[in-house]
């Protein structure tokens, strides 16, 4: 059980799924069966809020490339996430909704999917008004910016608060 | 005459060992009020590291997650520079000492590697807090190191100061293929574990086959996701050194506190026994000199 375990700690979605559906019973058959759930971990640096999930059929995640919806045995890819709505849409129907500032994402071979975000927050938690005031400040800071450097802060900003509105 | 030739000679070593008797009792009493000093800022030093600790081990759980989540990808696949010119290693410490071999364990692991390195492998360092950079600059190492961190350990390492960290590690200028970060793992407050996290650079990793099974790959994804990787890869060795080190120091000031309350008991005594020599010597003398008189 101790080595059953450590497994499922591993994320290793094929064989933590054999695992956990024949707790005793595994073998190299099952474990090579694909998958049908993802092995969903999205956490930041302070709050985790699915660590090695399964109940997740769906994830929308806003991508440097665009956004992209990840279901279960997506084919891998890897990648950095950009400000916005990262949405999970769990087994049972019910739909959360997290904003997220950046970050990295990856979705492996054996259908485990991590995201990992600077900062993550549920959407509820977003003050529009500040979000907007801050927006603002941004705009001012771009515009009255020198080098190269304070403006790409800027615009960061800017991105970054503009999703926050939209969210 | 006889009696007083004898009273002479009793009374001289009497009178020496008196003032010898005064004089060691005040000394024992710096002493020992020295160490109750001592015992007071290691059972402080205690309280504080016992409450940080407590926050840090609460820390640690998403920390861990977010970690262990954000690296395994390297797991999951197999990175390997095709050939590897340039390294570079990266001790974890913080600024503050007391806390047991910590710091001095890291310094030594990487010691130990970098002797190990095969010639023709040009190898750099890099100390991110003070303790190592100590540790490290007085030994053959310390000619390799090319970058230092200071002022860590006062506050928990957030995501910032590893991002500002590996930003500088990016700028440094230096090429490596392959890094490594060694850090002390927390298992509990009383054992930590020196690992190693290794790093790659971007060539290495768009270069290695198996990541030829993730799709819609250019450089440009690659080379941001290495920058978050090695963010991520700081912040967790950092976060698990931290908390490493709140739980040794609490258990060696601990001990401190337990060894300094030892020599306390035995000082005070010691204390004890010759202040009440020094009176009953103070008193036969009173007595003495009273019967003589």
């Amino acid at each position: 059980m101790a080595s059953a375990l450590m497994r499922v700690c591993t994320g290793n979605g094929a064989v933590c799924r054999s695992v956990l559906n024949t707790l005793q019973k595994r073998s190299f058959a099952e474990a090579a069966v694909k998958p049908s759930q993802m092995c969903f971990t999205f956490a930041s640096p302070s709050e985790v809020f699915y660590e090695g999930s399964e109940n997740v059929k769906q994830v929308d995640v806003p991508t440097g490339t665009g956004t992209i919806g990840i279901l279960a045995n997506h084919v891998p890819t890897l990648g950095v996430l950009k400000p916005g709505v990262l949405t999970v849409l769990e087994a049972e129907g019910t739909v959360n909704k997290y904003f997220v500032s950046s970050g990295s994402f990856s979705v492996n071979e054996d259908a485990s999917v991590q995201i990992t975000a600077e900062e993550a927050v549920p959407v509820d938690y977003l003050d529009r008004d500040l979000a907007r005031s801050n927006l603002a400040k941004a705009q001012a800071e771009l515009a009255s910016a020198t080098t190269d450097e304070a403006k790409m802060e800027a615009q960061i900003s800017i991105s970054c608060n503009e999703a926050m509105i939209n969210a | 005459m006889l009696k007083v030739t004898t009273r002479v000679i009793l009374y001289s070593p009497q009178c020496c060992q008196v003032r010898h008797s005064s004089g060691k009792l005040k000394e024992l009493a710096i002493r020992l009020k020295a160490v109750r000093n001592i015992q007071k800022i290691t059972k402080t030093m205690k309280m504080i590291s016992a409450a940080k600790f407590a926050q840090a081990s609460k820390a640690i759980v998403p920390a861990r997650a977010y970690g262990v989540g954000a690296l395994s990808m390297y797991d999951k696949t197999e990175i390997a520079p095709n050939e590897k010119k340039q390294q570079l290693f990266i001790a974890v410490s913080s600024d503050r000492g007391l806390c047991g071999a910590l710091h001095s364990n890291i310094g030594r692991a990487l010691k130990s590697e970098f002797e190990q390195v095969p010639e023709g492998i040009e190898t750099k360092v890099i100390t991110v807090g003070e303790k190592a950079k100590a540790f490290l600059s007085s030994t053959a190492v310390g000619r390799s190191i090319i970058m230092e961190c200071k002022e860590l350990g006062r506050v928990p390492p957030t995501f910032n100061d590893a991002a500002a960290i590996a930003d500088q590690m990016l700028g440094c200028g230096y090429d490596y293929q392959e890094g490594r970060v060694f850090y002390n793992w927390f298992k509990s407050a009383m054992s930590q574990i020196i690992k190693q996290q290794p790093v790659y650079s971007t060539e290495v990793v768009s270069q290695s086959a198996s990541m030829s099974v993730y799709d819609s790959l250019d450089d440009d994804v690659i080379k941001s996701y290495q920058e978050f990787q090695l963010a991520n890869t700081l912040y967790y060795t950092m976060k698990e050194n931290y908390t490493s080190e709140q739980g040794a120091r609490m258990v060696s000031m601990d001990g401190a506190t337990k060894n300094a309350g030892d020599m306390i008991d035995r000082m005070a005594l010691l204390y004890n026994r010759t202040r009440q020599a020094v009176i009953t010597t103070e008193l036969t003398e009173i007595i003495s000199g009273m019967t003589a008189l």
